[in-house]
């Protein structure tokens, strides 16, 4: 044990620490475009441990990032011009705020990390400055207690550190709020649709399957001739529930998640409506399992949403799957119907 | 500027302002704006604002604040009643939606 530690106070410490660029390159871009949309998104990482900005020194800030790289590139690219250190703690690839939930940002790691790297010896000061959300799973006074380094709670965006260091280490209440304006929620739908197309092409392949019953047995025919209507009204409840209802999220009055995209399923049953006509049966068939379909789609957006408490998706979805599975059971008994008369 | 509330009056979030020592670290660590100081100690503006990610409770040193904390993530919530845990929100791993 004591020789380690000689070891290590031997090596030339600060020499080896990589430095990275504040300038994000055309890959980086690519790669935030990828992970938008699921491509690789559970292997975009940065290997743990300390960086360089420009030239820091014994004195320089110590700022604290997840090993998602989505996390890493936008806090390096507002560290231009800043000499300071970035301490890249392993969270298996997941972002600060989720990271924290699952504690994997948390007071341990963070503690591990801060002796596994020397910081220490580095640096002749004991504050580190860590993004707000990760508060989540770090306690500010068990890693003072622990480590003797002194957190700061920085800005919730990277973009905010700037004005945030001017004005003394202090942020304003504005830095300190989490909204969910237009462009985040429009920035999680691709990740939501990828994250849920096998929902869809199973439900898609149920509907294609019953749309060849009929009563003298199955038709493979009638399965070819029938099935595109019903598999437009999926795909459409689909695209309400996913891609509708969080671009209107806050226009929409209803609180529960399930009940806003249940609107959304009904309005785009009825648009439906206008240009496939059917039978009686299968329309109200149809309306039903979009509704259900929508409803089901936006309640699981809970999880990309910034505001929705444990407390209330639990009271919601006591009502709500619930409803959900029998209307789509009624919708599928009235499909079935349909096809045998 | 009021950001967009969820579903009213369920939240497990409790203050006990009597062990309350007023060092404010819950209104820096707070998303969503829910505390506020009043007469040297912290008060719940509203309470409906917040969205239980446990992190006041997490940083107050004297523990005044207890919250029932987790992810507000239905599929998280499905995944948890299947597996029989705890909610988890298993971004990594499995095709969620989640964060």
């Amino acid at each position: 044990m004591e020789l380690s530690i000689d070891v290590q106070s031997l090596k030339p410490l600060s020499s080896c620490i990589p430095t990275v660029s504040t300038r994000l390159n055309w890959n980086d871009y690519q790669g935030a475009i990828k992970v938008r949309w699921g491509i690789g998104r559970n292997h975009y990482t940065v290997v743990p441990g300390l960086y360089k900005v420009g030239n820091p020194d014994s004195q320089s800030d110590v700022y604290v990032s997840a090993n998602y790289k989505l996390s890493f590139d936008v806090l390096r690219k507002n560290l231009c011009s800043f000499n300071t250190w970035i301490l890249v703690i392993d969270t298996k690839g997941i972002n600060v705020w989720c990271a924290a939930g699952k504690g994997t940002f948390g007071t341990d790691n963070l503690v591990n990390s801060i002796k596994k790297t020397d910081l220490a010896h580095i640096v002749k000061h004991n504050k580190i400055i860590l993004p707000q959300l990760g508060a989540v799973g770090v306690s500010a006074h068990k890693v003072r207690e622990q480590s003797g380094f002194r957190v700061i709670y920085g800005p919730v965006r990277a973009k905010d550190i700037k004005p945030f260091v001017q004005a003394g280490y202090k942020a304003t209440p504005e830095m300190r709020k989490v909204g969910f304006p237009f462009l985040e929620r429009i920035k999680l739908i691709p990740v939501d649709m990828m994250g849920e197309r096998y929902k869809l092409l199973i439900s898609m392949l149920i509907l294609f399957i019953i749309s060849g019953l009929d009563r003298k047995g199955f038709l493979f025919s009638k399965m070819i001739e029938t099935s595109l209507f019903p598999l437009i009204y999926i795909v459409s409840a689909y695209i309400a529930g996913i891609v509708i209802a969080p671009i209107f999220l806050p226009i929409i009055p209803f609180r529960p998640f399930a009940l806003k995209g249940a609107f959304w399923g009904v309005i785009s049953a009825i648009i439906m409506m206008q240009f496939i006509h059917v039978s009686l049966l299968e329309t109200i068939s149809f309306c039903i399992l979009s509704k259900s379909v929508a409803s089901f789609m936006t309640m699981n957006f809970t999880g990309s949403s910034t505001y929705t408490s444990l407390s209330g998706v639990k009271k919601e979805m006591k009502w709500a799957i619930p409803f959900q599975i029998a209307f789509t059971a009624i919708s599928l008994m009235l499909f079935i119907l349909s096809k045998l008369s | 500027m009021k950001t967009i509330q969820y579903i009213r009056n369920v939240v497990t979030l409790k203050l006990d302002v009597n062990l309350c020592n007023g060092c404010g670290m819950c209104i820096i660590v707070c998303p969503h704006a829910v505390f506020e100081i009043n007469q040297k100690k912290v008060r719940i503006n509203d309470i409906d604002d917040c969205m239980e990610c446990g992190a006041c409770a997490l940083n107050c040193k004297p523990a005044a604040i207890s919250v029932k904390s987790g992810v507000g993530c239905a599929s998280g919530i499905i995944r948890g009643i299947l597996a029989n845990s705890d909610p988890s929100c298993d971004c990594s791993d499995s095709k969620s939606s989640c964060c």
